[in-house]
This record gives structure tokens, C-alpha cells and sequence, in this order.
């Protein structure tokens, strides 16, 4: 399996030749290369999910975990070293194929959406990296090596948000993804050291001793690990970086803020999924509270966005919510007793990676053609983008969980687990399912149908709405394609917690409520903007405008980040240590220097230049130092 | 005897003394015209050398005259590397004017100093010892005096002779005290005679001096600012890493393997040169314009952070050692070659102001200056972090820990000065910098080989592991 060593080595070297040479070459070169590269390691990518899928199972019925090549890069003991090597094992080559594909249909995409702009060159670099990062992140063999990734992820998704660096509002965006997704980290970082010292390594699989006699560190190195994986997949309260994230050209978007990176806080809990679920089953329940409620909240602030690029991110944010929820609640290894949401987490991460990805993409395409992100410029363009219009149907039907759109089965999974927990949970995810569904067919006849865009107050006549170029329809129909086919994929005789074969089958009524939920909702949408006026959606917003105004400002979570900082923190934290630091540190280290500086021209006679008195001091050091011994 | 042993244990040596011979022979019958083709032999020899001694060996000769282990035969071929590079450095300078004629005495004196320094790492008696570093320190005489026409070479190596005298005499006092204690010069048998009377101590002090002398730590290191102002930059970055790595090591072996019944007394006795040489280093330093000046005071400071791995005194302290030299070749190498080349293309500037607006002109230069000072001060990720870790770490599991925090403090200093020069490239404007020049190839490659080092030598982790994995 040492080909592996391809798959992250051909992403960071087409980094390294179009970060360096990409100015003296073509942009459009430069494009091929980075495309072709990842067309190879999506080749790759596959061949390894083909083979290892098609694979022998070990004697337990499980896939076995191979390391494909590992290089022990830092050793501290014995036991503890950080490693550097490629792991393969269910989820792991699952994550392979989604990030090649996606990236691949993202990298063609941004041959139509990109052409012509300054930095052409610069921005393939910084797919490439970012692509490696995550791949790196995915098949790490370690928590410390999947840390370094985590932040090569972070530094790439920093560039690529910032790659309108002359937008001031790109480049408050790129800082404060950065800065919050940092902060996040942190924890992260606390919790690795305090589990590699606890539990003396820094693998996925640690002694069960070492566990049991770190006592509560474990669960609280763990609850600190979630901390960091909040961070980048945009947990309440550390969400409020992924709405100005898009913020980066939308391909982008779709590849970072959709599809892989912000899924990572979800691989990270699955990675550790075994030790959640052994020693720190509270922890995990609380992941699902919180991702409960993130999923609600951003659903909430969905269903009154005017920017389809906002939209969409909210959904993402919900969507990684369910994903988190079903892991959080379960309670045990086996798929059979409360183990089958990890299936479902994972599952749901698979079709959303492809239908989110496509949804984002169909939006690009739409901002292409009306150069606008706002609904007000758009509505009725059905008829100008036929092809963008069918696959942003699919994509949204997937989302609300139609039959037989890939996001159906997944969710549904995600329901039963969520039923086996505690019915209440149940009720509120099928509840939140319903406002997905609601808000996907808000967004999606505010764009193609409701008043045309040509009869809105705000029209600009220099649009000419049309169908985007092939290499972006392309991807858009490959996307679309994958997520109606993929519900069939028999994924739980591929993934699942203990990583035996687990056939879904569906429950009934779980189905059929989440479906009669669904198609309500998008009845209510018809309704309300379907047609040429809105007049319910008009008088809802009017009767309950504080609320409206509330959500369509976020509830107003980055005012009071914004207060918490800006405030409290830098007022009463930061401003006195400011002035410690410049009255009392500086100066100390003022005076340091002078009297460094005084002290060095006060011995400058020493260096006289005159050999005798060189002797002279030579055999005084050596009689001194003899008299020191000797008394 | 078994001559096939000496050729096997003693391989570094031979071969050195055969380059050596070879170079001498071909300078007396090359015409004048062709001298400039010994600069390529010299250097291919010196590689031929190193390839044909990558192998570890190990063993006595001579009675115990003669010892080598893993660890001596790695360092020696770090140090032949070293010397390798400074004599793609030094090509430039070589081919100008007078001393043009002379380049061939240069590469043979380099090569009798390196046999010498060698038969002081791997001496087994304290003649052995003696004679090795005689061998060293002369022909080093003449090299530092190589430029006897220009500028203050002459009188550099005229204090330069003059201090290694009076070290040398102070160091056989000690010798001929210590076999006066113990009745003979073998380190096998010295360390069961050891009672550490003051006789012995006297002589334990008077032995460190000499090599205190070579390693210019404080207060032996007076010679060291004129030598180094005064000498060809090429000779002082051959005795700023080479000789001193190589008196490193043999005053560590012989610290520990000949002393060690004493450890008591040369531990607290390296503990103090440490804090003064570091701290009184770090204060000159900061006053020096003169680049050169300014090299030598750093390599007295580095010189005490080396200390801190032979105070560790453990087989990680060795490791650490040889590590540390390794780590510091690259770096130094690197600023003395920019200084070399500035020198030779710019009418020998050597004064930091000299340096004002490098960057604009020669940014390459400027930033291969720049990541070397950057590993000088110990910043990651540069390999002088990890160099300086490692000792530190050492002297630390030593049980040394204020010695390490007095060092760790230094450091903080230490980054004010080399970032000085850092802001004079970077930073302060400059009505004439230094014109904008292009480098010869051998400068070029030798350069290249510093970066790689500078940058490889610390992230590859295997290149520690390979160092610890000898016998001391």
C-alpha cells in the first residue's frame, strides 16, 4: 500500500510548483496542473476504497485497520512519539473518496467560475494545499499528526476566505475564521497533551490501564478535544465564523465550508468514537445537546436569510448539527443497541458532502449569471438556467429528505438513532428536519421562481441571466447524479461503530413522519413563495417582526461576541495587562539593556589589544578557578 | 603488529595524511598557471576522504596511544565536511591577488591542522593529546598570518602564536603535574589513581586552560576577537567551527572517561566558565560593529552552550555535543560565507553599517544571513533550536538546572544582537548599500549545503537518531 504515499504527496508538490512557479506560467497551465493532480489522487482514492472495500474482512467480520506506511518522527518514550503515516480503515478511505471527489469537481468548477481573475495561479496553490491538509487530517495515524493537519486545514481555509484580499470584508472574514477556529483549537491542543500524558500515547488506540487510571482526565481531555472540533464544524456558539466565510469565492465555499473542513469536528469525534463512548458517555450526550441545538438555531436563522450564499451556510451549520447529534447519541459500540447513530453520522456526512457541494455549486452558478448573492436580484430563473435549476432541485430534495434522494436515507437514520435515544430528542430533530425542508424551497423559489427577477424594484438592467459554461454544468451533474444514487449504497456493510456489517433497514414510521413532515413543509413553502407575490410570507414578517428581525440578524450572536470582546475582555482583561506589560515588563526589560549595555563598557578594557595583559588574565582564570576548587 | 587494523581504525587520519602528500606534491610541480586547479583537487580529495570513512569503526592502537569510537568517527566526518565547505568558500578569495601564488600552502596547512585536530579527538594519551593539538594550533598560526600584507593579518597571527605559547606551556605544566600525581600519561589507567588532591586539581585546571584556549572560553578567550578581526574570514570560520568543535569533544571525552573520579570539582569548575563566558560574551557582543568582531564573541557564547552538553557529562551530552557542532557548522558557515563573499566583492566591508539595505540589493544573500542568525539564536524551526534543546535538555536531566536557565536567559540577549544585524539588512535604509553581485559556484553550492542543513537538520529527527545511536 505504499502508492498511499501519492495521495498526499502530489496534492502539497502541485502546491509547491504553482505556489512557486505558478507566476511565470499560464493561468490556464497552471490550472490543468493542479486539476490533473488531483484527478490522480481521486484515482488514487479509489482504487484504495475499491480494493480495501472489496477486501478481505479479519476474523470478527471487520475491516482491518492497515497502516499503510508510518514514520516515527518525533519518539519521546517508548510509547509515546509522534508519528507521521496513512491509516486506513472504514471511515478513513470513506473521507478519501468525499474530499477527492469533491475537491476534483471543485477544481474543474473553478475553471468557468475563476477565469480571468487576478491570482488564478495563486488560488490552484491553494486548493492543492488545502487539499493535502485534509487528506493528511483524514488518514492521520495519530491524534498529534491529525493536529498538525488540523491547523495546515485552518491556515489553507484562512488563504482561500481571504483570497479577495483587497475586499475588506474578505479579509474581516478570513481573520475571524481564522482567529475563532484558533480559539477553538486551543482546547484541542490542551486535550492532546493531556490525554498524551494520561494515557502516554498519542494513538487512536490507547492501553485500557492507562484510561481507567487517568480517572476523569479522560473524559475531560476529551471533552476538550470536541472543543476544537466545534470550532471548525461550527458549533453554537463558535458557528459565527462559517456565515462571513463565504465570504471566499463560492467553489471555495463549497469545498471548505460545506463538504470537508467543517466536517472535521464530526470525523474527529467518529476518530475517537470508541473512547467516547467507553469513558466518557456524558461528554458525548452533551455533544448532542449542543449539537441539538446549533441544528435549531441555525435552521431558525435559515429560514430568514436574504443571501443565498447565507442560506446555505446556516443549512450547513444545521446539517453538521444532525451529523454531531448522531453521535452523541449513542450509547454503546454495538450498531444493534444504540451504536447505529455513528453509521448514521457518518452516512449523513457522505451525502451531504455530495449534495451540499452541489448546492453550493448550483449557487455559484446563479451568482455567475446575476452577479448578485441576494434573493432580491433574483426569481424565475427556471427558464434562463434549465440545467442549474434541475440539479439545485435534486440538491434540494436531497436535503429535505425526499425519497429516493440520497439525504432520505441518511437522515432517517439519523432519526431511528435519535428515537433509540429518548423520543423527545426524536420529535426535535424530525421538527428540525421539517424546517430544513422549509427553508430549502424558500431558497429555492426565491431563485427560480416567485416574481421574476426583471419585475423586482432593484433590477439591474446590464443582467442577462444564461446557463454557465460545461466545465461548470459538468460538475453540477456529477454531483447531482452521485446524490441520487447514493442512498443506495449499502453503507452500513461498510461503516459502522463496531465495524461489522450492518444492514439499514428503515422504520417505518420514523419514514413515513420525517417524509409527511418533509412534504408539508414544502407545501408551506409552495405556498408562501411559489407565486408572483408573496402576501403570507409579507404579513408573517410584519406580525412577527421582532422576532423576524431577531433572526434575520442571527439573534444577534456576533453582537454579543463582539461585546464579550470587545468589551469585557479587552476592557477589564487586556487593557490591564497592557499596561502591566508596558509599564512593568517593558521596563524591566528596559533596565535589563541598560545595564547589559553599561556592564559591556564598563569590561571593554579587558579587550585591550595588548597580548601581554591576554597572558596576564589567562593565568589569573586558571589560578582562580584553582583556588575555587581547592577551598 | 595487524597493519590491515591501522588502516581500518585509523582511516580518517591516513587518508588526510595522504591528501595531504598528494596536494604538497602536485603544488610543487603544477605550473603556475594551472595552481588554480588545486582548489577542485584538494577539495575532491577531502571528499574521497569523507566517503571512504562514512563507516563507523572502532578500536585502540598503539597500546591505547589511539582510540576511536562511532561517535569520534562521525564527528570527524562532520568536521572533514565542514573544512569541505570552507574550502569552496575560500576559492574566491585564494584566486585574488597575492595570495594566488600561495593557494596551494593553504589547502596543506588546512589539512596538517585537520590530521592534528583529529589525533586530539582520538587520543588515548595525553602526549597524544599534546602533540595533536600543536599539530593544530601552528600551522593555524600561519594561516591566521596568511594575508601577512593586508590589513591586520600579521599582527592577528603574531598574538595568535603568542597566547597558543603560553596555553600550550600552561597545559604541559599540567600535564607533567597530573603524571607527577599518577606516574603515567594512559587515560585508561589515570581514572583508578585520581584522588583528587590539589596537585591534582591545579593540574586538572591547567590541562582545561589549554584547551579553554582553543574553545576561547572566557577568561581564555582575549586572543580570540583580534585573531578573528585580523585572519582571512576564510581561517577564522575554520577556527570559529572546525577546531573548536573537534577541542569540544576531546576535552568532553577526556572530562569524562579521565577525570571521572573528579567530577565533582570539573563540573563545578565548568558550571562557572559557563556563566561567564556566556554572560561576558553576550555583553561584548552586543558593543562589536565589526562583523568578524562581532562572530568571534558569538562563537565564544556558542562555545559556552556547547560547554553545557560536556557539563551534562552523560552519553546524551555527547550525542548532544556532536549534534550541536553539526548544527552549528551549517549556521556559522552560512555567515561567514555571506561575510566572505561581501568581503571579496565589496572592497572588504565588514562593518555592520556596511550591511544597511542588503536586502534591496542582494536579498538572497540577505536571507540565507538571516535563517543562519535565526539558528544561531536558538528560533524554531531552524536547527538551532532543536541543537539547543538537546543540550539543553541534557545539562538539564544532569541535574544542572540553573546553569540551563542562566544559558536560557543568555539566549534572549543573544537573539538582540543577531536581530540587529537582521534590521540593518531588513530594515535601515541606506544611501550606497552593497551593490547587487553574483556569487562563483563554489560560494553558491556551499551556501545551499548551509541552507539545507540549517533547515533539514533539525525537522529530520533522524539525524539525532542516527548520532544517538553511536557509542560514545
Amino acid at each position: 500500500m505504499e502508492y498511499t504515499i501519492l495521495i498526499l504527496l502530489l496534492p502539497f508538490l502541485s502546491f509547491l510548483v504553482l505556489g512557486l512557479a505558478g507566476m511565470y506560467m499560464k493561468s490556464k497551465v497552471a490550472g490543468i496542473i493542479g486539476t490533473i493532480s488531483l484527478a490522480t489522487v481521486a484515482c488514487l482514492s479509489y482504487y484504495t476504497a475499491f480494493s480495501y472495500f472489496t477486501g478481505a474482512r479479519n476474523a470478527e467480520g471487520v475491516y482491518p485497520t492497515i497502516t499503510a506506511w508510518n514514520f516515527n518522527w518525533l519518539p519521546f518514550s517508548s510509547n509515546l512519539s509522534i508519528d507521521f503515516g496513512f491509516m486506513i480503515d472504514p471511515i478513513s478511505v470513506m473521507m478519501l473518496v468525499v474530499i477527492s471527489t469533491v475537491s476534483l469537481m471543485v477544481h474543474i468548477y473553478s475553471f468557468g467560475y475563476m477565469h480571468g481573475e487576478k491570482g488564478f495561479q495563486r488560488y490552484y496553490a491553494f486548493l492543492s494545499l488545502f487539499t493535502m491538509s485534509m487528506l493528511g487530517l483524514v488518514v492521520a495515524t495519530n491524534i498529534f499528526q491529525m493536529y498538525i493537519f488540523w491547523e495546515l486545514v485552518g491556515v489553507s481555509s484562512y488563504l482561500l476566505i481571504g483570497f479577495y484580499y483587497t475586499k475588506d470584508a474578505a479579509i474581516a472574514a478570513s481573520k475571524k475564521a481564522f482567529i475563532v477556529t484558533r480559539f477553538a483549537d486551543l482546547g484541542f491542543l490542551i486535550g492532546i497533551l493531556i490525554y498524551g500524558y494520561y494515557a502516554g500515547t498519542f494513538s487512536f488506540t490507547p492501553q485500557v490501564n492507562a484510561l481507567i487510571n487517568a480517572g476523569f482526565l479522560i473524559p475531560l481531555a476529551l471533552g476538550l478535544m470536541f472543543i476544537g472540533g466545534a470550532g471548525k464544524s461550527a458549533m453554537f456558539p463558535l458557528h459565527i465564523w462559517l456565515p462571513d466565510a463565504m465570504e471566499g469565492p463560492t467553489p471555495v465555499s463549497a469545498l471548505i465550508h460545506a463538504a470537508t473542513m467543517v466536517v472535521a469536528g464530526v470525523y474527529l469525534v467518529a476518530r475517537m468514537f470508541p473512547l467516547y463512548v467507553g469513558y466518557a458517555p456524558d461528554v458525548l450526550h452533551w455533544i448532542a445537546y449542543i449539537a441539538a441545538f446549533t441544528a435549531f438555531y441555525a435552521a431558525s436563522v435559515a429560514c430568514v436569510q436574504s443571501d443565498i450564499k447565507r442560506v446555505l451556510a446556516f443549512s450547513t451549520i444545521s446539517q453538521i448539527g444532525f451529523m454531531m447529534v448522531a453521535l452523541g447519541v449513542c450509547t454503546s459500540i454495538n450498531p444493534h443497541e444504540g451504536g447505529l447513530g455513528y453509521m448514521a453520522s457518518m452516512f449523513h456526512l457522505f451525502t451531504h458532502a455530495m449534495f451540499k457541494a452541489l448546492l453550493f455549486l448550483g449557487a455559484g452558478c446563479i451568482i455567475h449569471a446575476v452577479h448578485t448573492n441576494e434573493m432580491s436580484g433574483m426569481g424565475g430563473l427556471r427558464k434562463h438556467m434549465p440545467i442549474t435549476h434541475i440539479t439545485f432541485l435534486i440538491g434540494c430534495l436531497a436535503i429535505a429528505g425526499i425519497w429516493p434522494f440520497s439525504g432520505f436515507f441518511s437522515k432517517d437514520e439519523i432519526l431511528t438513532a435519535c428515537f433509540e435515544f429518548s423520543p423527545v430528542m426524536g420529535y426535535i430533530m424530525t421538527a428540525i428536519a421539517g424546517m430544513t425542508a422549509f427553508y430549502m424551497f424558500r431558497l429555492y423559489y426565491g431563485i427560480f421562481w416567485g416574481t421574476p427577477y426583471n419585475k423586482k424594484p432593484n433590477y439591474n438592467p446590464n443582467v442577462h441571466p444564461h446557463e454557465c459554461s460545461l466545465s461548470m454544468t459538468i460538475p453540477l451533474m456529477v454531483l447531482a447524479g452521485i446524490t441520487c444514487v447514493a442512498g443506495f449504497i449499502p453503507f452500513g456493510h461498510l461503516v459502522s461503530s463496531n465495524g461489522e456489517a450492518y444492514t439499514i433497514h428503515l422504520d417505518t414510521t420514523v419514514m413515513i413522519t420525517s417524509l409527511c413532515v418533509a412534504i408539508t413543509s414544502i407545501l408551506i413553502a409552495t405556498w408562501m413563495y411559489a407565486g408572483d407575490k408573496q402576501p403570507v410570507a409579507a404579513m408573517l414578517a410584519k406580525q412577527f417582526k421582532g422576532l423576524h428581525k431577531a433572526a434575520y440578524n442571527r439573534f444577534y450572536l456576533d453582537e454579543i461576541w463582539i461585546f464579550i470582546t470587545k468589551k469585557i475582555i479587552f476592557r477589564c482583561i487586556s487593557t490591564p495587562i497592557a499596561w502591566f506589560d508596558r509599564h512593568v515588563i517593558d521596563q524591566f526589560f528596559n533596565f535589563t539593556a541598560w545595564g547589559t549595555n553599561a556592564a559591556g563598557e564598563e569590561i571593554r578594557g579587558m579587550q585591550s589589544g595588548n597580548v601581554q595583559q591576554y597572558c596576564m588574565w589567562f593565568l589569573a582564570g586558571s589560578l582562580i578557578l584553582t583556588l575555587i576548587l581547592i577551598l | 603488529m595487524d597493519y590491515i587494523s591501522i588502516f581500518t581504525t585509523m582511516g580518517q587520519e591516513i587518508s588526510l595524511i595522504i591528501a595531504f602528500i598528494l596536494v604538497f606534491i602536485i603544488d610543487l610541480f603544477l605550473p603556475e598557471d594551472k595552481k588554480h586547479h588545486l582548489g577542485t583537487i584538494s577539495s575532491i580529495l577531502l571528499a574521497i576522504s569523507i566517503i571512504i570513512n562514512i563507516m563507523p569503526c572502532q578500536g585502540e592502537l598503539f597500546g591505547g596511544m589511539y582510540t576511536t569510537s562511532p561517535l569520534a568517527n562521525a564527528l570527524k566526518t562532520i568536521l572533514s565536511a565542514g573544512t569541505l565547505i570552507i574550502f569552496l568558500q575560500s576559492t574566491d578569495w585564494l584566486s585574488k591577488g597575492e595570495t594566488a601564488q600561495r593557494r596551494g600552502e593553504f589547502y596543506v596547512l588546512t589539512f596538517s591542522t585537520l590530521i592534528g585536530l583529529f589525533y586530539m579527538i582520538s587520543a588515548g594519551n595525553f602526549l597524544m593529546l599534546f602533540i595533536g593539538m600543536e599539530l593544530a594550533t601552528i600551522p593555524v598560526a600561519c594561516l591566521v598570518a596568511f594575508d601577512k600584507y593586508k590589513g591586520h593579518s600579521a599582527e592577528a597571527g603574531a598574538k595568535f602564536i603568542l597566547s597558543a605559547l603560553f596555553s600550550s606551556g600552561l597545559m604541559l605544566y599540567g600535564i607533567s603535574m597530573l603524571y607527577g600525581s599518577t606516574g603515567t600519561l594512559y587515560f585508561n589507567d589515570i581514572p583508578s589513581l585520581l584522588v583528587a588532591s590539589p596537585l591534582e586539581i591545579l593540574s586538572l585546571v591547567f590541562f582545561f586552560s589549554g584547551l579553554a584556549f582553543k574553545l576561547s572560553l572566557v577568561p581564555f578567550h582575549l586572543w580570540t576577537a583580534d585573531t578573528y578581526q585580523g585572519a582571512p574570514t576564510s581561517v577564522t570560520a575554520y577556527l570559529s567551527v572546525i577546531s573548536k568543535g573537534a577541542a569540544a569533544f576531546a576535552l568532553m571525552t577526556i572530562l569524562m572517561k579521565v577525570f571521572a573520579p573528579m567530577v565533582e570539582q570539573w563540573s563545578l569548575m565548568i558550571s562557572i566558565v559557563i556563566v561567564v563566558t556566556i554572560t561576558v560574551a553576550n555583553l561584548f557582543a552586543i558593543l562589536q560593529s565589526n562583523l568578524k568582531r562581532f562572530m568571534a564573541f558569538s562563537s565564544i557564547s556558542q562555545a559556552g552552550y556547547i560547554m553545557l552538553a560536556v557539563l551534562a557529562g552523560s552519553e546524551q551530552g555527547a550525542t548532544s555535543l556532536v549534534y550541536y557542532i553539526l548544527v552549528y557548522i551549517a549556521a556559522n558557515l552560512a555567515v561567514f560565507g555571506v561575510i566572505n563573499a561581501v568581503e571579496q566583492h565589496a572592497q572588504g566591508k565588514v562593518e555592520r553599517e556596511d550591511y544597511n539595505g542588503f536586502y534591496s540589493t542582494n536579498p538572497k544573500l540577505a536571507m540565507v544571513m538571516t535563517l543562519a542568525l535565526f539558528s544561531l539564536a536558538g528560533i524554531p524551526p531552524f536547527a538551532g533550536f532543536f541543537s539547543k534543546f538537546f543540550v539543553f535538555a541534557a545539562a538539564f536531566k544532569s541535574g544542572f538546572s540553573v546553569i540551563v536557565f542562566i544559558a536560557l536567559v543568555n539566549t534572549i540577549i543573544s537573539l538582540y544582537y543577531y536581530l540587529l544585524i537582521v534590521k540593518a539588512m531588513f530594515i535601515t535604509p541606506s544611501d550606497a548599500p552593497i551593490a547587487t553581485f553574483k556569487n562563483s559556484v563554489p560560494m553558491r553550492i556551499s551556501l545551499l549545503t548551509c541552507v539545507a542543513g540549517i533547515i533539514l537538520l533539525g525537522i529530520v529527527s533522524s539525524v539525532y537518531m542516527w548520532l544517538d545511536g553511536m557509542a560514545l
